[in-house]
């Protein structure tokens, strides 16, 4: 077999420096109720252009070649071709966590400038090496706000991503961790301000709203942080459109940011792997989950990165670890790392820009449902039920916008539509065109 | 090898304490911090803390271990050592007077009696290490 | 002597803000075929950002240059062995790489219609139907993200069956030898956690246990954590009747699946009694670990926790594929969406370009390679327990500690010598640890230069300890403050910062 690289001469030569006469030997002395007697119960092994032939019907299985308005957490950016060719190299592909430092200053440093740039992309001081995706990054950041504030309770907005708060839930159930919604207004598509000022309380430790919010909807960040201040709550902001970050206002107002990275250069994938991250005002460095790289010196007086502040990790604290994650997202936040550079500081914006752009487009045909600003999704009612005018774009190869009465049923015949900078112009006019009967 | 100060009394956890009137300074023993190694962090309790005799009070970080203090007495927090959070190395350089730990407003004041004259301790430590 | 490796020059490479200028990029877009917007007035001006300051702005050129000069300073699988215990860094099949990209699999959205989504849903079926075979379990979830993930999952399936029979109980026994994941998730699961004991012989200390499960607060134990083979690379013999111990007080065993390259086609857990355990794909089945990830954490289990599975459940529905969310039992969602599907591509494909003959034989030669180190390091290092080493060996530096050089000092030596250090005190039940797991995917040459350079350390320890002390020596870092990390972390650049000396 190709992977296993070892001839039978060399087998025999091993298994005779052991002391033994065959590999049966070494497992022999497992207990025989457990002893599996017969091969396992799958196909023989096959070459390689069989698996690839394999995977090919799978992925013909799947739409290929459409245009697509879907966004609702994963989002259709363009991939540079480099995100790629560096994950691709071996020595970022197949290496190990960087545990010793000497022989991974190419994953420490690369992890070092991620931390970094997230921190200017989201106005925080400290930023993590990744956890595995924004909707964890949620719970994780709440159980911190806990740990911080010493309260119990977290109030979060009902136009948070629907799974993003059915993860949170999850999480908080057997934490002691009360969680409740606060609501949005039906004109605007903002979360409900008044509603949540009711709620807060002496037993709020955080306060977690998104922006641009479940709908597309940009929220006002301030005044959302002003009350949970107020309330000596923490502000947990969340983000799941990454790309939005590049013209958006940085929440600066924010204790905590947990978010998705998806948008920047990882592929939908059928929903994973995907890459979150936590970042928070200096101030709360020890109790951030996950991994931490930090700048330091070797003997030589060089500069060098290491990991740091591990004493908040399972490996060392056990049952009073700050979370239990382990792997995280290494690979998937390189390729964002990659993504971040190519576009760099001007390309970040002009690509927000031009998101911006193609959504207005489709909105000053498609009259959005919400008053409120939006950046790449906005919602629109569907001229009947979403299946119906979802099947004729299909027959016309395009996806159309999710359909939000499974998470929203008060809104009826709601969609979600996304335009990014892949959308083109031609089929966006077929989108409105199929909206207006 | 170094001296345990004479008018403190010692914990077999490695604390000491330096009891004047009501109120006891604490810190760890220098045996402590040199088996713990390069200390890098130390968790404090807040002003106003309750604390008991042989229940954890905070914890002292290596890069590679976390340690529990132990409270060698009851009583409450009344003081902390604030440059211990900038400059936790001081408690490798100097344990028995710069990095003293707390300062606790004793409950019980005949707890003292249970402790270990630095006589004891150095015996103890000695057959220890 | 020192074979597998040799000084080489290797590039300096400052950080991407050091070398940004401003105007320069590495990116193009298409022109806008639309009107372009005036964020100011589509977003209102208080919700628009200034420039991202210190953002990179970099060439192509650059950029490329950049990661790839980082990439040379890194080891990996593809350089050469990495001997780390219960990691099993097996070689990273590169086919797996290129049928994760296939359009219709890299580029499907979550959401889109069922009927688009058929062949997405059929590798996650297949891989779905694999797995049960290899673990002789009754049900799968593919969603964790990784092992802890899945553990977390897991013990969330194991309270919701205890809830559902009156009493979720409290507490969650562990072996010393567990992984640091298993107590901190034990925790997160709302549950305090106990330890047993390891014997003599490397594995639980089955009388120690069934003690527990006598007295009356039995009830309060929900489930033991067992790993097996132990983290001592150890297969515990009495698993099965550690098994009847808790079942017959309605307590139940969580395996953590780290160690299972040691089991496939072997043994398969459900076969002993285990009623719940994760496996890490980015183990066992050969994802690449990336740098840290990312995994991806399967929770197999027995019927009865069948109803609890975090949803959606993947089901066959008039022939076609279909998630199925109507399940009132379930624990409800540990992530968003199906799992981390890129992960699971990859794995299917290792699965199938073994089979099942193919993959016993994988785990006969992970068991020859382990045990063949073992033979060869007996003499020159201590080996704490002599029970069968299964797919990895735990030995001690008790010998080498002796003239001052501890197991930690040992591993830095090792990457003088061209290879990735082993598992380094772990499991903290073995004074001073040296965890070896070679995994099947290393040839017999790779084998016995490792071996060569253990012994060529241990002599150089016996004869002259101070000049190991300091190692490595030859790497282009020497051993980094991770002292002055702690005390003074700086974890982002800073433009005001002044950076160290030159070389980078």
């Amino acid at each position: 077999m190709r992977y296993l690289p070892k001839s039978d001469s060399e087998r025999q030569e091993m298994l005779a420096a052991c002391g033994i006469a065959t590999a049966e030997e070494l497992y022999a002395h497992l207990p025989a109720e457990a002893k599996l007697n017969r091969e396992l119960n799958l196909a023989p092994g096959i070459s390689e252009y069989e698996i690839i032939d394999f995977f090919q019907a799978r992925a013909d299985d799947t739409a290929q070649g459409y245009a697509s308005f879907l966004g609702a957490g994963v989002y259709r950016h363009y991939r540079p071709v480099l995100c790629d060719t560096i994950v691709s190299r071996g020595e970022f592909l197949t290496s190990y966590t960087p545990y010793q430092a000497e022989i991974a200053q190419g994953t420490l440093t690369a992890i070092f400038e991620f931390q970094t740039m997230i921190c200017q992309l989201t106005g925080m001081d400290v930023a993590n090496a990744s956890m595995y995706d924004g909707s964890t990054a949620v719970p994780e950041a709440a159980m911190m706000a806990v740990r911080v504030t010493g309260r119990a309770k977290v109030l979060v907005s009902r136009v948070v991503h629907p799974e993003y708060r059915e993860v949170l839930t999850t999480y908080a159930r057997h934490q002691g961790m009360p969680v409740e919604e606060f609501g949005y207004h039906a004109e605007t598509g903002q979360l409900d301000l008044e509603d949540l000022e009711a709620k807060l309380d002496r037993e709020t430790a955080a306060v977690i709203i998104q922006s641009p919010n479940f709908f597309g909807i940009i929220e006002n960040v301030r005044a959302a942080a002003d009350l949970a201040h107020k309330h000596g709550a923490l502000l947990i902001f969340v983000f799941a459109e990454a790309a939005s970050l590049g013209i958006l206002a940085p929440p600066t107002d924010a204790d905590i940011v947990a978010g998705e990275l998806q948008s920047f250069a990882i592929s939908p994938s059928f929903g994973g792997p995907y890459a979150g991250i936590i970042a928070a005002k200096e101030k709360f460095l020890r109790q951030l989950p996950g991994r931490l790289v930090s700048q330091s010196v070797d003997t030589n007086g060089n500069r060098a990165f290491c990991l740091t502040l591990s004493t908040r990790e399972q490996h060392i604290r056990r049952e009073k670890a700050t979370s239990n994650i382990c792997t995280n997202q290494a690979l998937i936040a390189l390729m964002a790392t990659v993504y971040m550079t190519v576009y760099g500081k001007e390309g970040l914006r002009e690509l927000a820009a031009q998101n911006l752009s193609k959504a207005h487009y489709l909105s000053s045909k498609i009259k959005p449902r919400f008053t409120g600003p939006f950046f790449n999704e906005f919602v629109a009612d569907a001229p009947g039920p979403p299946e119906d005018v979802n099947q004729k774009l299909l027959g016309k190869k395009i996806i159309g916008g999710l359909a939000l009465n499974r998470f929203y049923p008060e809104l009826g015949n709601a969609t979600l539509l996304c335009a990014t900078e892949m959308s083109r112009r031609a089929n966006m006019d077929i989108v409105a065109e199929a909206y207006v009967q | 090898m170094s001296t345990y100060p004479e008018h403190f009394l010692y914990t077999k956890e490695h604390e000491w304490v330096n009891a004047a009137g009501d109120i006891a300074t604490v810190g760890i023993t220098h045996h402590a911090q040199h088996e713990l190694g390069d200390i890098v962090y130390v968790d404090l309790p807040k002003i106003g803390t309750h604390v008991e005799q042989g229940k954890t009070l905070g914890s002292v970080e290596s890069v590679k271990a976390v340690s529990d203090i132990y409270s060698p007495l009851t009583g409450e927090v009344t003081e902390i050592n604030e440059t211990l959070a900038s400059a936790p190395e001081k408690l490798n350089e100097d344990p028995h007077g710069e990095a003293w730990l707390v300062k606790i407003r004793m409950s019980a004041a005949d707890e003292i009696k249970k402790l270990l004259s630095a006589a004891d301790y150095q015996t103890y430590v000695g057959a220890e290490s | 002597m020192i074979r597998k490796v040799r000084p080489h020059i290797v590039q300096n490479e400052a950080l991407l803000f050091e070398e940004s200028s401003p105007g320069k990029s590495g990116y193009q877009l298409p022109t806008l075929d639309v009107p372009s917007v005036d964020p100011h007035l589509a977003l209102g001006s208080g919700n628009v950002r200034d420039e991202i300051e210190g953002f990179p702005e970099v060439s192509e050129v650059e950029a490329i240059r950049h990661f790839t000069r980082l990439s040379t300073w890194n080891y990996a699988i593809d350089l050469g062995l990495y001997p780390l215990g219960s990691c099993t860094m097996k070689y990273n099949p590169r086919v797996n790489e290129l049928v994760a990209r296939l359009e219709g699999l890299a580029w499907a959205h979550p959401y889109q219609p069922e009927s688009l989504s058929q062949g997405a849903m059929q590798v996650i079926a297949d891989l779905e139907s694999a797995l049960l075979e290899i673990t002789g379990m009754d049900a799968i979830t593919l969603q964790p993200a990784a092992g802890a993930h899945g553990e977390l999952t897991g013990i969330l399936l194991v309270r919701a069956y205890l809830e559902s029979q009156g009493n979720p109980r409290k507490r969650i026994l562990v072996p010393d030898s567990a992984h640091g994941t298993n107590p901190a998730t034990a925790s997160m699961a709302g549950y305090s956690v106990q330890n047993i004991k390891s014997n003599e012989k490397g594995m639980m200390d089955v009388e120690q246990l069934a003690g527990l499960l006598e007295r009356d607060d039995a009830h309060d134990i929900a489930a033991l954590m067992v790993t097996n083979p132990s983290t001592l690379g150890i297969f515990e013999e009495d698993i099965a009747k550690v098994a009847g111990i808790l079942h017959a007080k309605g307590a139940m065993l969580y395996m953590d699946g780290a160690n299972m390259n040691a089991l496939v086609g072997l043994t398969r857990p459900g076969d002993f009694g285990v009623d719940v355990m994760h496996l890490n794909l980015h183990k066992t089945f050969s994802t690449p670990h990336g740098g840290g990830g990312p995994g991806s954490g399967p929770v197999a289990i027995k019927k009865h926790l069948e109803p609890f599975l975090p949803v959606p459940v993947l089901k066959k529905v008039s022939g076609a594929w279909h998630f199925d969310y109507d399940r009132p039992q379930s624990i409800g969602r540990v992530r968003a969406f199906y799992g981390n599907f890129g992960v699971l591509v990859r794995a299917l494909a290792y699965i199938l370009a073994h089979g099942g003959p193919g993959l016993r034989n994988a785990t006969v030669d992970a068991l020859m390679n382990a045990n063949y180190i073992r033979r060869k390091l007996e003499p020159h290092y201590d080996l704490p327990y002599s029970s069968p080493s299964m797919h990895e060996v735990v030995f001690s530096d008790d010998r080498q500690s002796a003239h001052g050089v501890k197991t930690g000092d040992l591993a830095k030596r090792l990457i003088d010598y061209g290879f990735h250090p082993y598992t380094v005190s772990f499991p903290t039940i073995v004074h001073g640890a040296i965890m070896i797991e070679p995994t099947e995917t290393e040839s017999k040459r790779e084998l016995d230069l490792f071996i060569d350079a253990m012994i060529s350390i241990a002599k150089e320890i016996d004869t002259d300890p101070k000049s190991v002390l300091q190692a490595p020596y030859s790497t282009r870092t020497t051993r980094v403050d991770e002292v002055m990390a702690a005390r003074r972390p700086i974890v982002r650049w800073k433009p005001d910062r002044s950076s160290s000396q030159a070389a980078d």
